[in-house]
């Protein structure tokens, strides 16, 4: 009876331990999402005051970010930008992880161990390069020129994804489609693109939702403020050296973006993880 | 015949093909002979030759000024606005790969033009013939793998390898703040970057002093998460809890928030006079402001937790559902046994879990190895230390590199420390990779 009691107030205890921890981390992870949200309001720009109630709250952040500054175009480059990405990178990645998986050739491993190998050299000094390409090929300031870099730079990555999911499903699919007369690409698109539709999933999303946030190739590539992205447009507002710098309007822009994106993470959750943790295995 | 036909090609291309009565085939091969030829003369070449412009390889077409430049690295400087002629040394040696790379493509061309005139020609001495367009049909089935690798290749011969060649090729140069093109020529150097970084102390020391902090950051800041976000599941996933998917769901937020947005938020609120100071100094823990951000440990400490914030909701979600894979009659044979519910965590969950988690943990390593972006949009590097050259104390490697790339144009040094870093980090992915299956596979 008495160890009855005993165990009903330890297990009480431990509950009341476990929901005190929960609230403690939800408050940690909550508050500087809320802080953002509250500042978005504040009509008043000073780092000082700023907290997650502000006083007379005000929209009128909202409303200098898109009447004063150039953010909606902003977000209609960073948008394309990222619609080309993900049609291009899906595309190129898919066909090429197809013939790395089913294919036989000579320079096969030598190529995807060097590609691999690439990805690995830190790219800063790569920017001048680039810059310098970009110009010679009158592609500064040209959204397009960040579409091709990104595509290519999703190249290792997702090839080596893609490839060590085609091989996960058995040849004997292909063999018997080349039996019935089915040509290589009718195989690819037909057979092998269907089946392979969570992973194809997962490379489109991470292809689409890398160009919002990316600063260094947009800082250094685009030059005009017509053609500018969300994430250095954002960044020169934090800065406070920079005549742009807006507090307020930056978390007033940062709402409008981590909304959408998060409500896309959220959905899509249970399958990036898993792309993520296939990523790791290569594919495995 | 057959050694006729190729050498006709190899003079003028698809000229074999046309003996071989190939003319379709013979016409492409000419015409992308006419393209290089077309390039190379309509960009000086041909001025040259007509006598427009002085003979100099400056003035030569992109093919042959590009290798000049490649090697010469330019022979005039621009002392003054009144130099009208001149060269720019690093536009000359990117001219000067992106021609190499070119070059070596069109020669794989030419090789495979004359290769096809002589094997044409083989087949006809034995009696075959083979159309143009029965080539193609071919050429579509046997080198599929080939064709359809060809863009991918070439986009990431372009935007990757150029880039990675232009790199390697600048640590062998001295083109630095005090070689800044055009007024000055860049020179080749050999291995005298390298020398340097051995030689001068406070190179060598800061690379030390910044490779250490690399290591340990990649290694703190990839294990706090990961027992953050290991002890979150275990909580969550407690006996008894409820609401469980709406704590998942909350906890889950700082993951789906674009990182540079958290990043440049924390780094406002950790600012002397931001929120967590003024929440710390009203509930009367300081007096005065701590300099989160202005002081080595503290700024540390601030980037390991604000990673710790970032990225303990990924492992959260793993961690969950690698648990959620245990089978519960393993949990009961340890309460058979009379064990209580730590031994069922230390000898159950956690080997299930890490044996799951483990290539993650390699991964996010690796990734927090070269994690530039939290460092730069948090501390940028600072505080600043004189025992740092041009680097500040919670610089890692990949942004000292770039502190020294754009802040102070040590474009030298910078690429001698990339090529140290690509070493170690081939090096040990290397051995990493070779024991994964998907290589092994084929």
């Amino acid at each position: 009876m008495e160890r009855n009691t005993l165990s009903i107030v330890k297990t009480i205890l431990t509950r009341v331990l476990v929901y005190t921890a929960l609230m403690i981390v939800a408050v940690i992870v909550l508050y500087p999402l809320l802080w953002i949200i509250g500042t978005s309001f504040d009509p008043i720009n000073n780092l000082g005051r700023m907290g997650i109630f502000p006083q007379n709250p005000t929209l009128k952040n909202y409303v200098r970010l898109i009447e004063e500054t150039k953010y909606i175009s902003w977000y209609l480059n960073t948008a394309y930008i990222a619609f080309m990405t993900m049609f291009f990178s899906v595309l190129l990645n898919t066909l090429t992880a197809f013939v790395f998986a089913r294919f036989d050739f000579k320079g096969k491993k030598a190529g995807l161990l060097s590609v691999m190998l690439l990805q690995m050299f830190p790219s800063f000094m790569g920017l001048t390069a680039i810059y310098m390409i970009a110009l010679n090929f009158g592609m500064l300031d040209n959204l397009n020129m960040l579409v091709i870099i990104y595509v290519a730079g999703s190249i290792p990555t997702n090839v080596w994804l893609v490839k060590g999911n085609l091989m996960n499903l058995p040849k004997s699919i292909d063999e018997a489609a080349y039996i019935d007369g089915a040509s290589k690409l009718q195989v690819f698109i037909r057979i092998l693109m269907p089946l392979s539709r969570p992973i194809i999933s997962f490379i489109a999303l991470t292809s689409f939702i890398m160009p919002w946030m990316d600063f260094m190739l947009p800082r250094f590539l685009i030059k005009s403020a017509d053609n500018q992205t969300l994430a250095v447009g954002l960044f020169f507002m934090t800065d406070t050296r920079s005549p742009t710098a807006d507090l307020t309007a930056f978390c007033a822009g940062a709402v409008l973006i981590a909304v959408p994106i998060a409500t896309l993470y959220m959905i899509c959750q249970r399958f990036l993880i898993t792309g993520l943790a296939a990523g790791a295995n290569k594919g495995e | 015949m057959k050694i006729i036909a190729a050498i006709c090609s190899a003079v003028v291309w698809g000229s074999g093909q046309f003996i071989n009565k190939q003319k379709l085939k013979g016409l492409v091969f000419f015409l992308i002979q006419g393209v290089l030829l077309f390039i190379e003369l309509s960009t000086g070449t041909l001025n040259v030759l007509r006598g427009v412009s002085e003979a100099n390889f400056r003035n030569c077409g992109y093919f042959t000024k590009g290798l000049w430049g490649l090697i010469t690295l330019g022979e005039i400087p621009r002392l003054d606005s009144s130099t009208l002629v001149y060269d720019h040394s690093i536009m000359l040696m990117i001219g000067g790969i992106i021609s190499t790379v070119t070059l070596l493509l069109f020669s794989l061309v030419w090789i495979w033009n004359i290769r096809d005139a002589y094997l044409s020609r083989a087949e006809i001495e034995q009696g075959e013939t083979t159309s143009s367009i029965g080539y193609v049909k071919k050429l579509w089935k046997n080198s599929f793998e080939y064709i359809m690798i060809t863009p991918g290749a070439l986009l990431v011969l372009f935007v990757s390898v150029i880039p990675v060649l232009f790199s390697v090729l600048v640590a062998f140069t001295n083109y630095n703040a005090s070689t800044i093109p055009p007024r000055n020529l860049v020179d080749w150097t050999g291995f005298k970057t390298f020398a340097d970084i051995v030689r001068i102390p406070i190179w060598g020391s800061t690379f030390i002093r910044v490779l250490t902090w690399n290591v340990v950051w990649a290694f703190l800041a990839t294990f706090t998460a990961y027992g953050f976000g290991l002890l979150v599941a275990v909580l969550i996933n407690a006996k008894g809890i409820r609401f469980k998917s709406v704590w998942r769901g909350i906890y889950i937020l700082p993951w789906a928030m674009p990182a540079l947005l958290s990043m440049l938020t924390f780094k406002q609120m950790f600012n002397s006079a931001g929120v967590f100071n003024r929440l710390l100094m009203s509930a009367g823990f300081i007096n005065a402001p701590i300099s989160f951000l202005g002081e080595t440990n503290w700024a540390r400490t601030v980037l390991i937790l604000v990673n710790m914030w970032l990225s303990f909701p990924f492992f959260m979600a793993l961690i969950s559902a690698a648990m959620t894979a245990i089978s519960p009659e393993l949990y009961e044979a340890v309460e058979m046994d009379g064990g209580t519910g730590l031994h069922k965590f230390r000898y159950i969950s956690l080997p299930t879990i890490l044996t799951a988690t483990a290539p993650m943990i390699v991964m996010n390593v690796a990734a927090n190895f070269n994690n530039f972006g939290a460092v730069y949009f948090l501390t940028s590097g600072g505080p600043l230390d004189p025992r740092y050259q041009m680097a500040g104390t919670t610089d890692l490697l990949i942004s000292w590199i770039f502190k020294l790339t754009l802040d102070f144009r040590m474009y030298n040094i910078a690429a001698a420390v990339s090529i140290l870093i690509f070493i170690m980090i081939a090096t040990v992915s290397g051995f990493n990779l070779m024991r994964t299956r998907s290589f092994k596979g084929d």
